[in-house]
């Protein structure tokens, strides 16, 4: 029933290929961005993926608590934020501190047809998946010709 | 991809570096960010790498050398199709140098919710001492 890692790593390859022709294709500003959307390197990392039944969140969220994040839904707009404690060692020399420390919070823009009563969530390995149910009325319907 | 770093190294200027696009398309690697400090008993290492499991992870080190390697693992329902994306692989990989004074034989690593602890202790002959004055 779940595909292969080859095919999440194939599956999202492809999409960033897209978005390079895209940007060659238009320059990288010329675009019009959703009005809600953010600039990329916000925390945490995000990809989208949808079949048919469910529209998948995938957060890169590692070393946080799940009972500490704030998920919500308001029609087709997810919400998610918490804070991400970093303890620092006070007597420690630090050489590099790239990691996101602090407090986050991103709101998703999902298609349309999702169903905000019908939303599971699970954290597993530092990833946070939200997989929404969507409309039935919006599936594609096989089409009987007589 | 390839240089390593010096593990007590302060990059010069910017935290955040960007990985060079090593060649775009297939064989996309993801260098996971990293915290590393020092105090007096050895070096830590803390690198963000979500979705890797104990199962999927490498840590090598050789002619003080330490390489740090992670297969993501997700459950995806079939026949998905991608709408967005800000993660486009799933192979972490990035290497340290180490200096003599370390003892990575001795090294113990931790994977929590996606966060690698790795703890590489000084050679405890090396370990800075106390030099106690006294009074004469």
């Amino acid at each position: 029933m779940f595909g292969s890692l080859t095919n999440f790593e194939s599956l999202f390859d492809e999409l960033r290929r897209m978005e390079q022709d895209m940007d060659e294709l238009f320059g990288r500003w010329a675009a019009p961005a959703g009005i809600r959307s953010v600039s990329r390197g916000a925390f945490p990392p995000t990809n989208i993926g949808a079949t048919a039944n469910t529209v998948d969140v995938y957060l890169f969220a590692p070393g946080l608590d799940p009972k500490g994040i704030n998920l919500s839904i308001q029609q087709n707009l997810l919400l998610v934020s918490g804070e991400r404690r970093l303890p620092v060692e006070e007597k420690a020399t630090y050489y590099r501190q790239e990691r996101f420390g602090g407090e986050f919070r991103r709101v998703i823009t999902l298609p349309e047809d999702v169903k905000a009563d019908r939303v599971e969530a699970k954290y597993r390995d530092g990833i946070l998946q939200i997989s929404l149910q969507r409309n039935e009325a919006a599936r594609p319907r096989q089409i009987q010709v007589r | 991809m390839s240089d390593k770093q010096d593990i007590a190294t302060r990059p010069s200027s910017d935290v955040q570096q960007k990985e060079p696009d090593a060649g775009r398309g297939a064989g996309v690697v993801l260098r996971p960010p990293a915290d590393v400090f020092e105090d007096a008993d050895g070096i830590t290492l803390n690198l963000d790498m979500p979705g890797v499991s104990k199962e999927r992870l490498s840590v090598q080190t050789d002619n003080n050398s330490l390489t740090i390697e992670g297969d993501v693992q997700i459950a995806m329902p079939e026949g998905m199709e991608a709408l967005y994306a800000e993660v486009h692989s799933t192979h972490y990989r990035r290497s340290f140098t180490l200096s003599g004074e370390l003892e990575p034989e001795k090294a113990e690593a931790n994977l929590k919710d996606g966060v690698l602890t790795l703890r590489i202790p000084k050679r405890s002959e090396l370990r800075p001492r106390r030099i106690e004055v006294r009074a004469v």
